[in-house]
């Protein structure tokens, strides 16, 4: 009798498991905890249409879960919602939301811990404190995800998605809005972030911290604190990305400071208050970008050397660029600036004089911002054009030698 | 009231002057459209015209017309009118004269060529400054019964809010760098009626870095409608105070 | 009819109107006669609103003046030059005028016929002779058949045959019952036009009388002779007093 029960038994848990492996199904009522505790590694939960009153969903094995019309798991205001600390887990399709806050904790929607090869997916995030949060986590897959937040101050904001200490991670097709970073990144190396929307976020849209040789390319940054910030980072490609409308006191596109070799190619920065805020820079190359209608296209502090600028069109820009030295150790040629009013007799699309980008009302704004209030008049069109004949105030090796007559056609170039 | 105007404006829009202005607005602006397809480029130069010529022009037309309608203002006054109708019509005629003349000049090449917000902007300054200028011109005629001393009073009004009064800023603003002057400068912003007409435009045209600084004041006051709203204000008070005071004295002046 | 009462008009210090009591009355035509700068055209100002008096008033059938404007339907008055905006056809300042005017009682339009203006309507101002914008300005004058008619110096600039036919017209208005004021240095045309004589000098009214006395005290049977004579005895006269 006892062995027949033995032989039941044996019959059944592969079944059993078999079945739970396979079309493990959570409904709304049961414990999504207890389901992930009783799945065999590798196993693939469903998890169908309701609400979760869950938190702090601990996962350890290697799990794929499934959120069949967006479940929502709602924490409450209290911890996480799920804590990976496993290899080989994806979660796709929930909405997880109201994480608690946390001035001492990082609380995230989904924390990752060595969860290498994580993939999360699919998923809404709304009124998270972190949303996603990554540590020592390899080959991450983030794609899909829409991440929302709303707070009045910045301090009761965590990131969109945050990577820290990561390897080769790849944030695609995401989009952030309302947090403090969009995507915050610390010392996160070989990753690609392309075709993410990083919208109104209270810092950065962006943000690298000592993380090197990543490329981030055709993402759009707009109206955040600042597009993007890249810090102590080198080998960075920041290619056809959109900065648009970054508005404020110390709002720039994109920010760079303490960076080296790196590549920005066939950008737009258009109606930024800053188009490139770049101090500490160096031996980096900005070509095909596009600066249009930003209050400066771009403010080159004189930290910076051995840049290269050229290919660029800057059209409609307030100040074009903009200088707090007189020593240039950058070199700006063959961009096209529209201010530009040299001729070219010989035919050639390049000016035959020098355009010299820095205007000295520029300088004269840079040391009284109030002065701006009189920019545009005729006072300051007469000095701007005296200055151009005898300049006094402006650098006058910062100049470009062989601007050219027409735009770029970046457009077609981008394609 | 209206024939009146309409009979005084009719003879106005004959005028060389008129004229002349309308055709030199035209000319300037269809020539700026043609040279220069992109429409921001072409705000930026007609901007400057607009600056420079619509307060001279103003100012100078309204003396002359004053002066030359002395005798038919007397005329028309020892009729059975009384003056604040004979006032208010030469002074309108003026307005809707010079107005016409910038609609036609400048606001039919823009529509042509394509209407932007920033060159309605302009067209929209431009007829604040219009007004502006025509009032305070209004003021100087009927404050003397010397049509050279009139003038040469108008032209001072123009150069000094359009060169001297923005020299007197910047440096107010260079010796006071260091402090909190963002009310004060916009104080003195309002005291220039070409300064408020050039804010209204460099909402339009330079809010990126306007939003550049710092300070809660004037990120509220460029944010926002505000900015706009109370420049319109105060160029209609440039405009309303000028001709009513205006009006009272000509109402118990001596023809 | 005009009753003007201790008018007194300064610009600045200077005196123009030195407390001028006056009475004019309906079916009278005066000659308002003074070298220049006596303050005739002043006075002529003062009754049509144009100058306002620094002290005193002014009655029109006994309402006064003063800060009021409607009492003008009842003048015509032919300023001593009119100009009109340039560009304005002669049809055209007749047609605001009416506008203004909103006359309702039967136009009188006898001297437009007389002077043939009408034409000439299409015509623009800037392209008249003075002559002829005298003409318009003597034919807007009596257009509206006022009781009151203040003529400043309507024959200068006309020609012989036009002078003829306004002073025919002025005589007919006045033997109407009308009240009338001229000022003309042309004597003979006020001999002929006026019964009464109004002499200012320096603001103050030195005669103010009938011709017909006026020749009596003088002995004179012309007017410019008799009025040469009272200056010669104001003349004497202010100098006895300064003296």
């Amino acid at each position: 009798m006892k062995s027949l029960l033995t032989i039941l038994l044996t019959l059944c848990i592969p079944l059993l498991t078999f079945s739970q492996s396979t079309n493990g199904k959570v409904s709304q009522g049961a414990s999504i905890q207890l389901a992930i505790d009783s799945a065999a590694p590798g196993d693939t939960l469903f998890i169908r249409a309701g609400k979760y009153l869950e938190n702090n969903l601990l996962i350890q094995k290697p799990l794929t879960l499934i959120g069949l019309d967006y479940p929502t798991i709602d924490a409450d205001g209290k911890g996480e919602i799920f804590i990976v600390a496993g290899k080989d887990v994806t979660i796709q399709g929930f909405k997880l939301i109201n994480t608690g806050r946390s001035s001492v904790e990082d609380l995230a929607a989904i924390k990752g811990l060595d969860a290498h090869d994580i993939t999360i997916r699919d998923n809404r995030f709304d009124n998270t404190f972190f949303a996603i949060h990554l540590s020592n986590t390899n080959r991450a897959l983030i794609q899909n995800n829409h991440l929302k937040a709303e707070a009045e101050h910045e301090y009761q904001l965590g990131n969109g998605i945050h990577l820290w200490k990561c390897k080769r991670a790849r944030i695609l097709d995401n989009e952030v809005s309302g947090h403090r970073d969009g995507i915050y990144f610390e010392f996160v190396t070989n990753s690609t972030i392309e075709r993410n929307q990083s919208v109104g976020n209270m810092r950065y849209g962006l943000h690298f911290m000592f993380s090197n040789e990543n490329e981030y390319l055709e993402n759009t940054f707009k109206n955040n604190g600042a597009g993007v910030a890249v810090m102590y980072s080198h080998g960075m490609k920041m290619r056809h990305n959109n900065f648009e409308d970054n508005w404020g006191t110390a709002s720039y596109g994109l920010l760079l400071k303490d960076m080296r070799d790196s590549q920005i190619i066939g950008n737009r920065f258009t109606g930024n208050t800053i188009g490139i805020y770049m101090e500490s820079t160096s031996r980096s190359t900005f070509e095909d970008n596009l600066f249009k209608q930003n209050g400066w296209g771009v403010k080159l502090q004189a930290s910076c050397d051995d840049n290269s600028f050229s290919k660029n069109n800057f059209i409609a820009n307030t100040f074009d660029f903009s200088t707090n030295g007189s020593l240039v150790l950058n070199k700006v040629n063959g961009n096209y600036w529209e201010k530009y009013q040299g001729y070219d007799l010989n035919k050639d699309g390049v000016g035959d004089v020098p355009f010299h980008p820095v205007s000295m009302f520029s300088v004269i704004v840079e040391k009284v911002p109030s002065a701006m209030m009189i920019y545009r008049s005729m006072l300051v069109t007469m000095l701007d054009k005296a200055e151009k004949v005898i300049p006094a105030m402006t650098p006058e090796n910062l100049k470009d030698n062989c601007p050219s007559m027409k735009p770029y056609d970046l457009y077609r170039k981008s394609k | 009231m209206t024939r009146i105007i309409k009979y005084i404006l009719f003879d106005m829009l004959r005028t060389r002057f008129i004229l002349l202005y309308l055709g030199f607005l035209l000319l300037s602006t269809i020539s700026m459209f043609m040279l220069d397809g992109d429409n921001a480029k072409v705000v930026l130069s007609l901007l400057n015209i607009v600056l420079l010529v619509v307060p001279l022009v103003s100012v100078i037309f309204t003396t002359i017309h004053f002066y030359n309608s002395y005798e038919f203002m007397e005329m028309m006054l020892s009729q059975p009118i009384n003056r604040k109708t004979v006032f208010l019509s030469q002074y309108l005629a003026v307005i809707l004269a010079l107005s016409l003349a910038l609609l036609v000049g400048v606001g039919l090449p823009i529509f042509l060529y394509g209407a932007s917000g920033s060159a309605l902007t302009l067209l929209y300054a431009s007829l604040m400054l219009t007004f502006v200028f025509v009032s305070l011109a209004f003021l100087a005629a009927v404050f003397t019964r010397d049509k050279a001393k009139a003038i040469g009073v108008g032209l001072l009004f123009w150069f000094y809010f359009a060169l001297i009064y923005d020299a007197l800023l910047l440096w107010v603003v260079y010796q006071f760098a260091d402090y909190p002057i963002e009310r004060a400068t916009l104080a003195m912003i309002s005291f220039n009626p070409v300064d408020l007409a050039r804010i209204l435009m460099l909402l339009q045209l330079d809010i990126s870095a306007l939003m550049g600084y710092t300070g809660a004041f004037y990120k509220e006051f460029f944010g926002s409608n505000m900015g706009f709203v109370y420049s319109t204000a105060i160029l209609l008070l440039w405009t309303l105070i000028p001709v009513t005071w205006s009006m009272r004295i000509f109402k118990r002046k001596d023809l | 009819m005009i009753s003007i009462g201790k008018v007194n008009k300064k610009f600045g210090k200077f005196t123009v109107l030195n407390d001028l009591t006056l009475e004019l009355e309906l079916g009278k035509s005066y000659a308002l006669i003074g070298p220049n700068g006596s303050g005739k055209t002043t006075l002529i100002k003062t009754i049509l609103g144009l100058v306002i008096p620094t002290s005193g008033d002014i009655t029109i059938q006994d309402k006064s003046i003063l800060k009021e404007w409607a009492y003008r339907e009842k003048i015509g008055y032919m300023p001593q030059i009119g100009r009109y905006p340039e560009n304005m056809t002669i049809g055209q300042v007749f047609e605001m005028i009416k506008n203004i005017r909103k006359h309702t009682g039967a136009l009188d339009e006898e001297l437009i016929q007389s002077f043939e203006l009408e034409k000439m309507y299409g015509k623009r101002m800037h392209t008249l002779s003075g002559g002829t914008r005298q003409k318009v300005s003597a034919a807007l004058a009596f257009l509206f058949n006022p009781p009151i008619l203040i003529l400043d110096e309507p024959t200068a600039g006309l020609d012989p045959v036009s002078v003829e036919i306004l002073k025919d017209k002025i005589l007919k208005e006045k033997e109407s019952g009308k009240l009338v004021i001229i000022t003309s240095h042309i004597m003979s045309d006020l001999d002929d036009l006026t019964t009464d004589l109004v002499y200012l000098f320096e603001g103050d009214l030195i005669y103010n009388d009938s011709i017909k006395n006026l020749k009596k005290e003088t002995g004179e049977t012309k007017l410019g002779k008799a009025i040469s004579c009272l200056i010669t005895q104001n003349k004497c006269l202010t100098e006895l007093i300064t003296s």
